[in-house]
């Protein structure tokens, strides 16, 4: 599929919904191992591959190792978000104090 | 991408906590996210192209700012203590818009043609009674523009900022923490909505699951009287608050326990008052940030450590930390440029370049400042040290040239400022037939002319001390804190030689 920022994906296998932060131009991006629906998509009958089922946990952001795909959880799953059969690890982000 | 995922994530995470007003009888996430709703649709009935707001602070204004982001309008708040011709011009320029305006400045916008006008009370009825737009209907194209700021106009029209939904999503995604705020805690806004800091305060504690706690008109006792009796875990003020604020808790011999937080910006902080605050509020963690309306607010902060390590601290060096701005946000980045754009090394001034997500850089009829790789120079003159703490001197334009030599009004500034007869201090250029300018000082305070001029020549060198010294009972802020410089250089031009 064609990333770019502010696309809504949903998962196949879960209740996981996405929006993309980061990345463009042709890549897989999966949930459970199972290709993200774009809105309209038909979902089809789907089930997660095995040891993709680690979850997604709402407001978390998740990249692939070198920073170029990055998505936001808005509705967390059961389904772990990935890039083909690779799953995405959970960006840890050092909180800052309270600004304005 | 749109601000809206930010509060229909807070529904889904926290829908029932009240987002902004007293606990019981405020808004929650979930009222908000449905009022955005309908007031959206409102907009989008009226045909208007953007969503201007003429009022103090109440609950219309998050209702306003998220309904034009579902209508895909841009929100333009106005600045209503602006004269009525500037205002009417501005307003002009919004046009054909829907606006809300307060009940006292409605009549003020009568005769601006291409205004559809709700008064506040009329347009929160509509926003709670009227037909909503679709659910999760709004565009999440990121490059459409979700406000347009008016900048202050200190010379010539003022320019319209450009906010793109990108820039303050990527703003909040990368300094917000989500639902990162306890249930019991709640923020105090105290500046304007026409401000960046008091847009940028609705979005971080809509993300954070953070109460808003408004105060229309700024008051230092009611200010204080707020915290006490709406428990405010946080709070951001600006410099002249801030100064206004500990003066009136030692005058009243009176403390806040709840306040866990409190960020300052907006403007210079004088050292004495920042020091007198990190004693009257033990506990609080002291946050100073420092941004642009043009990058989406804060892009560097000081943080509670160094402030306490600084206050605590005898060491020259640790205690100059209080006049710095900290370090740069890790999502972007900054870097110091001298006049042909090239860095320059640490501890050097020069220009404040600074790139990432949250900066725009642009402008409505300008068009973009960024250069070609992404770059956006602030205007503002600073430095960064060896250890990465960066030094705002103030704006370039302010810089003086006397006999050829730059110099920078907010060095000096910082070390009159060390005088204990000092309270308040302004550095301007005076206009010179022997120097080109010559430095005025304008003081609040009691130090004679003599004492100043040897304290700056002993700190740093004679040509930077004051040739013209004017004494003031106070110096002329506008309500966001911001000197007004100009009004200081006519008085200090009819002084010089």
């Amino acid at each position: 599929m064609e990333l770019r920022p502010g696309l809504k994906l949903s998962s196949a296998v879960c209740s996981t919904e996405v929006i993309v932060v980061a990345g463009s131009g042709d890549v897989e991006l999966t949930c459970g191992g199972v290709a993200m629906l774009a809105p309209g998509d038909d979902a089809g009958e789907a089930t997660a591959a095995g040891g993709l089922t680690n979850g997604t946990m709402l407001g978390k952001r998740y990249c692939d190792e070198e920073g170029t795909v990055e998505v936001l959880c808005t509705k967390p799953g059961d389904g772990s978000v990935g890039v083909g059969q690779t799953a995405l690890d959970l960006k840890e982000a050092k909180p800052l104090p309270a600004s304005d | 991408m749109n601000i809206l995922t930010l509060l229909d994530m807070a529904v889904s995470g926290f829908g029932d906590r009240t987002a902004v007003g007293p606990v019981g009888t405020g808004l929650t996430y979930a009222e908000l996210l449905d009022r955005a709703a309908r007031a959206g649709r409102s907009f989008t009935e009226a045909g208007s192209e953007r969503v201007s707001f003429l009022d103090i602070s109440s609950p219309a204004l998050p209702v306003a700012l998220f309904g034009a982001a579902y209508a895909g309008q841009p929100f333009v708040p106005l600045n209503y203590r602006l004269a009525d011709d500037d205002l009417a011009k501005l307003a002009a320029r919004t046009a054909p818009a829907s606006i809300v305006a307060g009940p006292d400045q409605s009549a003020r916008l009568s005769g601006t043609p291409g205004l559809t006008l709700t008064e506040r009370d009329s347009f929160l009825h509509a926003a709670q009674t009227g037909n909503a737009l679709e659910p999760s209907s709004w565009s999440m194209d990121p490059d459409d523009i979700a406000v347009l700021l008016y900048t202050s106009g200190t010379t010539g029209e003022p320019k319209a900022a450009v906010l793109r939904h990108k820039n303050l999503v990527g703003y909040i995604l990368g300094s917000v923490e989500f639902m990162g705020a306890g249930e019991d805690e709640a923020t105090l806004v105290s500046v304007p909505p026409y401000h960046i800091a008091g847009l940028a305060a609705i979005l971080s504690s809509v993300y954070a699951g953070r109460r808003i706690v408004q105060l229309p008109s700024f008051d230092a006792d009611t200010w204080i009287d707020l915290v006490a009796t709406e428990g405010v875990t946080h709070a951001m003020v600006v410099p002249t608050m801030l100064a206004r604020i500990v003066e009136r808790m030692s005058a009243r011999s009176i403390e806040l326990p709840s306040l866990r937080a409190l960020s300052y910006g907006g403007g210079r902080m004088p050292l004495p008052v920042i020091d007198q605050a990190l004693s009257l509020f033990p506990q609080t963690r002291f946050v100073n940030a420092y941004g642009l309306t043009e990058t989406s607010s804060t892009i560097s902060l000081l943080g509670p450590d160094d402030h306490r390590l600084a206050h605590g601290s005898d060491d020259e060096l640790i205690k100059r930390r209080l006049t710095s701005v900290g370090q740069p946000l890790p999502t972007l980045e900054v870097s110091i440029r001298d006049e042909q754009g090239a860095e320059v090394a640490a501890g050097a001034a020069g220009e404040v370049w600074v790139r990432g997500e949250q900066v725009a850089g642009e402008y409505l009829q300008q068009g973009s400042k960024l250069t070609a790789d992404g770059w956006f120079p602030t205007n503002d003159g600073g430095e960064l040290d060896a250890d990465g703490y960066l030094y705002v001197t103030g704006r370039l334009d302010d810089v003086i040239v006397r006999g050829g030599e730059n110099i920078s009004p907010g060095e000096i500034e910082d070390v009159l400022l060390g005088h204990p007869d000092v309270n308040d201090v302004a550095v301007i250029g005076v206009p010179s037939d022997q120097w080109g300018e010559t430095i005025g000082a304008v003081v609040v305070g009691t130090a004679s002319q003599d004492d100043l001029k040897s304290l700056v020549t002993e700190r740093l060198r004679s040509s930077r001390a004051p040739d013209v010294v004017l004494y003031r009972d106070e110096l002329p802020y506008n309500d966001t804190g911001k000197l007004l410089r100009r009004v200081l250089r006519s008085e200090l031009a009819e002084s010089g030689d």
